[in-house]
């Protein structure tokens, strides 16, 4: 274990100035059809002179849903930063349905005072109105917090620009494991190795990670506590450790382990401990996800010849077939709600695709064209699917909305993007 | 796993040692192994002036030199798609390590399988572990015993041959035998 802390504060200082010179994700936004609500966002008063623009940003995030469309300021005479300078007619003429304006402010100590509006220009009435003050650090952070304010208020549902993903980037022969913001800004590396570094997934409280490491030349599992960078080894068992993934309590993680035959499915305390095993078969059985009530595990078998999707109870028993359609189907990840597993399918052109089946109708819809897709992951509020693309030679990320509307590709000049988590909402300290 | 780090100790110290010495020994070793992500084997140099660890007696009890001839110095047998069955092409091979371990009761294997990128990264890893499976009962038919063989799965994360089409992949469905001490 001392090892490892002497490790991690190595690293720490060897990426300091890594993190600094990397370019952060850059994302591409494709969209097909549907309905966008018209917003428009008034450059804020000061904003030229503060250290970050704070409205492009916002613009960005509700764009990049593909659900809002940015309302041309050209030709408006007056661009109101407070209330009393709004004419309401002048944004109803242009189809206008919500207008957001502000100003940021440097205090005495250093900080800035962010003011932001949200008026509904329909009714002419303020809709939600905030300040904020934060250090130039944390403008960027604090445009996400409005960008989610906005997107509440206008589709009464939870917006995920305050969040971060995890994932592994490849820089030539190093793995990197890196949280970045939502919008790929910011990125930081916990982890670096020489070793291949797998399957990250985030603890329901945000606070952890946790991965599969091949740094003793031989998979263990082990979580990360991202505040104080503390790692422990939940699972090293003979022969391999692989596929976790956290109960919805956070006290257990399902895992595949081959100690016992090929790979099966087991849970092990997140504090590491015994091993139950889950699945008795003569088969592959892998990638475990927990249902959101903790009470079925979904899992891959290829029990029946090739890798289909499975579900058991989470304690154990008789395991049900879930997909019939295609020969190949793998990488299981649960909805929030519950309702939908994100999926890997293989096409009759052997194509890899993402896909989402519905458990309560069996119901299936493809999202992707592939040809590599991999490890899908949703975001907290349901509405995007973030997986791996490793299609082309090059590993980026794509991003689907659950309707296929709105995709993004999200890459790095740094190196190969792969095995993206989303992270739930407490993930956004 | 104490031990696999004192090994991977050894190597890395010996590997950073020699550069003033002879450079070729380690060259002719990495090209014997035809991979470029193995880390070169470290064998007891023909110079005789380094102290200790590896060095053998003449009657090489290891079979290290027997290792580097014939086809015992082939360690890699390839798989079809999706498929983890040894077929007839490595008999011959998978035969040869057997007669091997059976001659040499000290020396150990560890069976890496190995999968290529198509498929997800959870299932290959499995894949892996399945083909090195296949290749540990192809071995202990033959007369290995059980626990002189390690096997270990990298998935598709330790490919062989970076490209993307067939041939590629081809090189990537494998399970390589690594003995003990390489």
């Amino acid at each position: 274990m001392k090892s490892h802390f002497a490790k991690w504060f190595y690293l720490g200082a060897c990426l300091l100035m890594a993190t600094v010179a990397q370019a952060q994700l850059v994302i591409d936004v494709t969209l097909s059809g549907g309905r966008q609500i018209p917003v428009a966002i008034v450059p804020f008063a000061g904003e030229v002179d503060a250290p970050q623009n704070i409205t492009p940003v916002i613009g960005a995030d509700l764009t990049g849903t593909g659900l809002f469309k940015l309302s041309p300021l050209a030709g408006i005479a007056i661009l109101p930063t407070e209330p009393s300078a709004i004419n309401f007619a002048d944004w109803s003429a242009r189809a206008v349905e919500a207008l957001v304006i502000g100003t940021i402010a440097p205090m005495p100590d250093g900080r800035f005072e962010v003011r932001f509006r949200l008026f509904d220009v329909g009714k002419q009435s303020q809709v939600s109105s905030f300040v904020y003050t934060v250090g130039a650090t944390q403008l960027r952070a604090t445009a996400h917090k409005i960008a989610d304010e906005i997107y509440e208020k206008l589709l009464n549902e939870h917006g995920i620009f305050s969040t971060k993903v995890a994932y592994v980037l490849k820089r030539g022969p190093r793995y990197e494991l890196q949280v970045a913001d939502a919008d790929g800004f910011n990125p930081q590396t916990v982890l670096s190795s020489l070793e291949p570094i797998g399957g990250p997934k985030w603890s329901p409280d945000g606070s952890k990670l946790v991965y599969v490491s091949y740094e003793s030349r031989k998979s263990t599992v082990i979580v990360q506590d991202l505040a104080t960078g503390q790692r422990k080894v939940v699972s090293n068992f003979p022969g391999d450790n692989y596929a976790p993934s956290w109960s919805p309590d956070g006290k257990r993680i399902a895992l595949a382990l081959s100690k016992d035959s090929i790979a099966q499915i087991y849970t092990v305390p997140s504090t590491g401990g015994e091993a139950t095993r889950i699945t008795e078969s003569k088969a592959i059985d892998v990638s475990p996800a927990f249902t959101p009530d903790g009470q079925s595990i979904i899992f891959v078998s290829d029990r029946s010849g090739g890798p289909q999707l499975y579900r058991i109870p989470a304690a154990g028993g008789t395991p049900q077939r879930l997909t019939f359609e295609g020969s190949y189907n793998l990488s299981p990840r649960m909805s929030p709600d519950g309702k939908l597993v994100a999926y890997v399918t293989r096409d009759d052109k052997q194509r890899l695709r993402i896909a989402t089946y519905e458990l309560a109708t069996g119901q299936f819809n493809i999202l992707t064209d592939g040809p590599l897709d991999d490890s899908p992951s949703f975001a907290p509020n349901g509405r995007t699917i973030l997986y791996e693309a490793k299609g082309g030679g090059r590993g980026v990320l794509g991003s689907v909305s659950v309707d296929g509307r709105v995709k993004q590709r999200l890459s790095s000049q740094a190196g190969d993007v792969r095995e993206p988590a989303w992270g739930p909402y407490g993930s956004s300290r | 796993m104490k031990k696999i780090l004192l090994v991977l100790g050894v190597v890395v110290v010996l590997a950073g040692c020699p550069s003033k010495g002879p450079v070729q020994d380690v060259k002719i070793d990495e090209k014997s192994q035809g991979g470029t992500t193995t880390p070169p084997t470290v064998t007891p140099p023909v110079t005789g002036t380094t102290g200790g660890s590896g060095v053998v007696g003449n009657k090489d009890e290891s079979g290290a030199a027997a290792l580097k001839t014939g086809v015992l110095k082939e360690r890699s047998i390839y798989f079809d798609y999706d498929k983890d069955s040894v077929k007839s092409d490595f008999t011959a091979l998978v035969q040869a390590h057997a007669k091997f371990l059976v001659e040499h009761k000290t020396r150990k294997v560890r069976l890496e399988g190995n999968a290529d990128e198509r498929g997800s990264r959870e299932y290959n890893m499995a894949l892996g572990q399945r083909r090195a499976n296949a290749v540990k009962q192809a071995l202990n038919v033959l007369g290995v015993a059980n626990d002189r063989m390690e096997t270990v799965s990298f998935g598709e994360d330790k490919p062989k041959a970076t490209g993307h089409d067939e041939a590629a992949w081809a090189q990537n469905r494998r399970v390589d035998i690594v003995y003990d001490g390489e």
